[in-house]
């Protein structure tokens, strides 16, 4: 075990040890986790990571376990290796032959945050932690609040305070502090970025982000593994700061280079709300430059208006022969509907963004009907009821008799009749 | 005219760990200029080599992102608090 060699700056390279910093003191560009891949090959095995627990910890080799921690120890409710299953019904509404959805809306909390957390609050402990923190549109105070009171550390939690009422309501139960503040996700992390230099906490996604990035490697390693030890032809994932998408075309570089698949190319693809596409903009447009917006969409857990990892979620597109888009408001909930209806995976609005992508970027060829295409369900429905409330209801409201029933039915059949005429 | 300018944990290294600095200035780039003057490193950190504020670097005036202002020329009014913070992840 331990294969981490320290960290280094994406940007100008410089190496530094393990410890909880997150941005280079020569250049603020954010550091990543060093790893030896040459010692891995050979030791880390399909046949050692499938003798592993069904989470995430089957890939702990690929994974920050920081020298010293105890992995018996690890923050673990159980997240990944959710399920990757065909979804032939949505790929024929879509024009797809061969499409597969990695439903992770069954986590702990369910979404994929629960990957991220584990990894993070798992290196907490290992460098000393025992307050766990973090900004967050909803997902990730789920996960942070759950993993916290799982591992018994203290937690602060920090949202913007129009979120949904489910979101707050579903991270309170678990007794974390949770502050609301007044402004959206972006004044949240700022305010947090701030809080994190004078409070000695973990902040999973400020000063232990190096660590909690990484989890999100798992859902491509599962991805493969799940595929028979296979790359798919194209992912199709959801972004609000790019680091899902950037991790994902990560871990299939890092399979290929221990030995674990055969290479063979994999575009990625990215997914954003209208109403907050920094990173589709900058693409679209050619400039490159991503500019900060000011969210307005209802695709919250995606609302990052100045999303850190955009500049390499646009590397990872364009080397790998992806692309972007961004979809409206209403079509994001005609496509979580279409998801329910086609696969029966209630998504989130997240989820709606990544299937409503899916079918723009099919309808300009960017995705090929032949390609085997994983589109990124990142989270469930129930915590974005809200959103589909005026939409879907009962089909028959009816007094509890027998004939008021066969009378529903009749006049639907009746109904239906006309329609066809 | 004197604003303060917040540090943050990275860069106090450069400022002898003092987390705020009061320096003078009407824009940002002129307050940039004092701060890199007053402790010698932090312009290089906070610029890159065409003189724009990097990639990774956010800057704040009272709160608002500079890159919804005039970027480096935004005015910076007399008791300002200006906010250096590396960008962050988060979801």
């Amino acid at each position: 075990m331990g294969y981490v060699r320290g960290l280094h700056c994406r940007e100008c390279g410089r190496e530094t040890a393990i410890a909880p910093v997150h941005v280079c003191e020569f250049c603020f560009g954010p550091l990543e986790v060093s790893y030896d891949y040459d010692a891995m090959r050979g030791n880390v095995t399909r046949a050692s990571i499938e003798a592993g627990p069904r989470s995430i910890w089957r890939y702990a080799d690929l994974l920050p376990v920081l020298p010293g921690s105890d992995l018996t120890q690890r923050v673990d409710l159980g997240a990944g290796y959710s399920p990757l299953v065909p979804a032939p019904r949505l790929g024929a509404a879509l024009g797809l032959d061969d499409l597969w959805l990695k439903n992770d809306t069954l986590n702990p909390t369910f979404s994929f945050k629960d990957r991220v957390v584990s990894v993070a609050l798992t290196a907490a402990k290992a460098l000393g932690f025992t307050t766990a923190a973090c900004a967050s549109t909803g997902n990730l105070a789920h996960s942070v609040a759950a993993h916290a009171a799982h591992a018994g550390m203290d937690s602060y939690v920090f949202i913007p305070a129009d979120l949904e009422q489910a979101k707050v309501l579903s991270t309170a139960v678990y007794g974390p502090n949770l502050v609301a503040v007044k402004g959206n996700y972006d004044d949240v992390n700022r305010l947090c970025a701030e809080v994190a230099g004078e409070y000695g906490w973990a902040f999973v996604n400020v000063n232990v982000r190096p660590y909690y990035a990484e989890g999100s490697k798992t859902i491509g390693f599962e991805i493969a593994e799940q595929l028979g030890w296979t790359l798919p032809d194209h992912v199709v994932a959801p972004m609000a700061s790019g680091s899902m998408l950037v991790k994902i075309d990560k871990a299939f570089t890092e399979l290929i280079k221990v030995g674990l698949v055969e290479e063979s190319p994999v575009r990625v693809s990215g997914a954003q709300a209208t109403g907050c596409s920094p990173i589709a903009t900058a693409l679209k447009d050619g400039s490159g430059f991503v500019r900060p917006v000011k969210p307005d969409t209802i695709a919250k857990s995606l609302a990052i208006g100045n999303p850190a990892d955009g500049y390499y979620a646009i590397d990872a597109v364009r080397r790998t022969g992806g692309w972007m888009e961004d979809v409206s408001d209403p079509e994001i909930v005609d496509a979580i509907q279409l998801l329910a209806r086609t696969e029966g995976i209630f998504a989130e609005t997240a989820g709606g963004v990544t299937v409503a992508t899916l079918q723009k970027l099919v309808a300009q060829g960017h995705v090929k009907r032949h390609e085997r295409t994983v589109a990124v369900i990142s989270g469930l429905g129930l915590k974005t009821l809200d959103v589909i409330a005026d939409r879907v209801g009962p089909t028959y409201t009816i007094n509890a008799g027998l004939q008021d029933f066969q009378s529903a039915l009749d006049v639907q059949a009746e109904e239906h009749k006309e329609n066809q005429s | 005219m004197s604003v303060t300018v917040r540090i943050p944990t990275p860069l106090r290294n450069l400022t002898g760990e003092q987390a705020t600095v009061d320096v003078e200035g009407s824009t940002v780039a002129e307050i940039v200029k004092s701060l890199d003057a007053v402790h010698p490193g932090i312009g290089e950190r906070v610029l890159a080599e065409d003189g724009q504020v990097r990639r990774f670097v956010n800057v704040f005036v009272d709160d608002e992102d500079i890159r919804f202002q005039q970027g480096l020329d935004t005015p910076v009014r007399e008791g300002a608090t200006v906010s250096i913070i590396p960008a962050v992840a988060g979801g």
